[in-house]
């Protein structure tokens, strides 16, 4: 099994889902930059954290245009597990492979914190090893997280369990207060249909040793690469 | 000939920075403002020979692929000689 992470020009947490998927998942995994476009060799493909293009004109907006977009699209559309962290998520908002937008945080600044977020399905590639309504914690770094979506893909989200993520405080309650950006319902992750394209805000790769402050987010990785391994 | 593209927010999508905004200004006594929403605006230089039509036809595809995200935002185009 083969992970690849993108690198766009402003990525920065590229490095971090590298050594993860290296030091902590144990298996191989390339840095592909941008301008490629073979994915052929891939499992499953990472889009990581950072401010790709400095985010000019919208958080995510110029990435997807990136060549290695369409490729990107073609390996989802295939049946392929991708995972967008961050700026992923908003990057794959902007390419449609999720629905709704990712708007400016509620309070405008930019958010860096460590929060709690409520595990809402496992039922997924990312997330089969952890424990439903279980609470992680794990650090958002964003300004642009407040997600937004019309009334139908909100009950279409909410009816396919596709929120897979949801802000929380520690007793797992998806209060006002526990919501750092004001996205709708608390959410802070979801995925598509087909359930093999998954968009995170908080940062799984940021949490995967006990020095940093938490390691929850080791089981997403565990999670794909046991998907993964099973389908080999 | 010049076409310029005014991006809007949605009418039902909150506005964060425009609420900051507005809350600045009625501090500085404007009692007649309401509320305001803030956008962006870009100006595209076209080639001198294309006509209004087709500058107008691309201006507003760029307008709706790039410069603006249809789910939270709408856009207006006007064109300029």
């Amino acid at each position: 099994m083969k992970f690849g992470v993108i690198v766009f020009p402003g990525s920065n947490c590229d490095h971090d889902a590298y050594h993860v998927i290296s030091k902590h998942v144990g298996q191989p995994v390339d840095f592909i930059w941008h301008r490629d476009t073979d994915l052929s060799s891939y499992d499953a493909v990472i889009i990581p954290g950072g401010f790709s293009y400095g985010d000019y004109l919208r958080a995510g907006a110029l990435a997807r245009f990136s060549p290695v977009m369409n490729s990107v699209k073609a390996f989802a559309a295939s049946g392929n597990l991708v995972l967008g962290i961050c700026n992923g998520f908003q990057i794959l908002c902007e390419a449609g492979l999720l629905p709704g937008a990712l708007i400016r945080n509620r309070d405008l600044h930019f958010v860096c914190d460590h929060v709690s977020v409520r595990v809402e399905n496992i039922d997924t590639p990312f997330t089969h090893e952890l424990k439903a309504g279980s609470v992680l914690q794990m650090p958002i770094a964003h300004a642009e997280g407040n997600y937004v979506c019309d009334d139908a893909t909100f009950a279409e989200l909410q009816g396919q369990g596709r929120i897979i993520f949801r802000y929380c405080d520690r007793n797992g309650e998806t209060t006002d207060a526990a919501n750092p950006n004001g996205s709708r319902d608390n959410i802070a992750g979801i995925c598509n249909r087909e359930r093999n394209v998954l968009g995170l805000m908080p940062h799984p790769e940021r949490a995967c040793e006990d020095l940093l402050g938490s390691s929850d987010g080791r089981e997403v990785f565990r999670s794909l690469a046991g998907t993964l391994a099973a389908a080999a | 000939m010049k076409a310029k593209v005014y991006v809007t927010l949605k009418p039902s999508v909150l506005d964060p920075q425009g609420k900051a905004i507005k809350h600045s200004v009625q501090l500085l006594g404007f009692d007649s403002v309401s509320d305001i929403r803030q956008g962006k605006y870009f100006e595209i230089a076209m080639n001198g020979s294309v006509t209004e039509e087709t500058a107008r036809d691309e201006a507003t595809r760029l307008a709706h692929d790039v410069l603006s995200n249809p789910i939270i935002e709408d856009f207006r185009v006007e064109i300029e000689e």
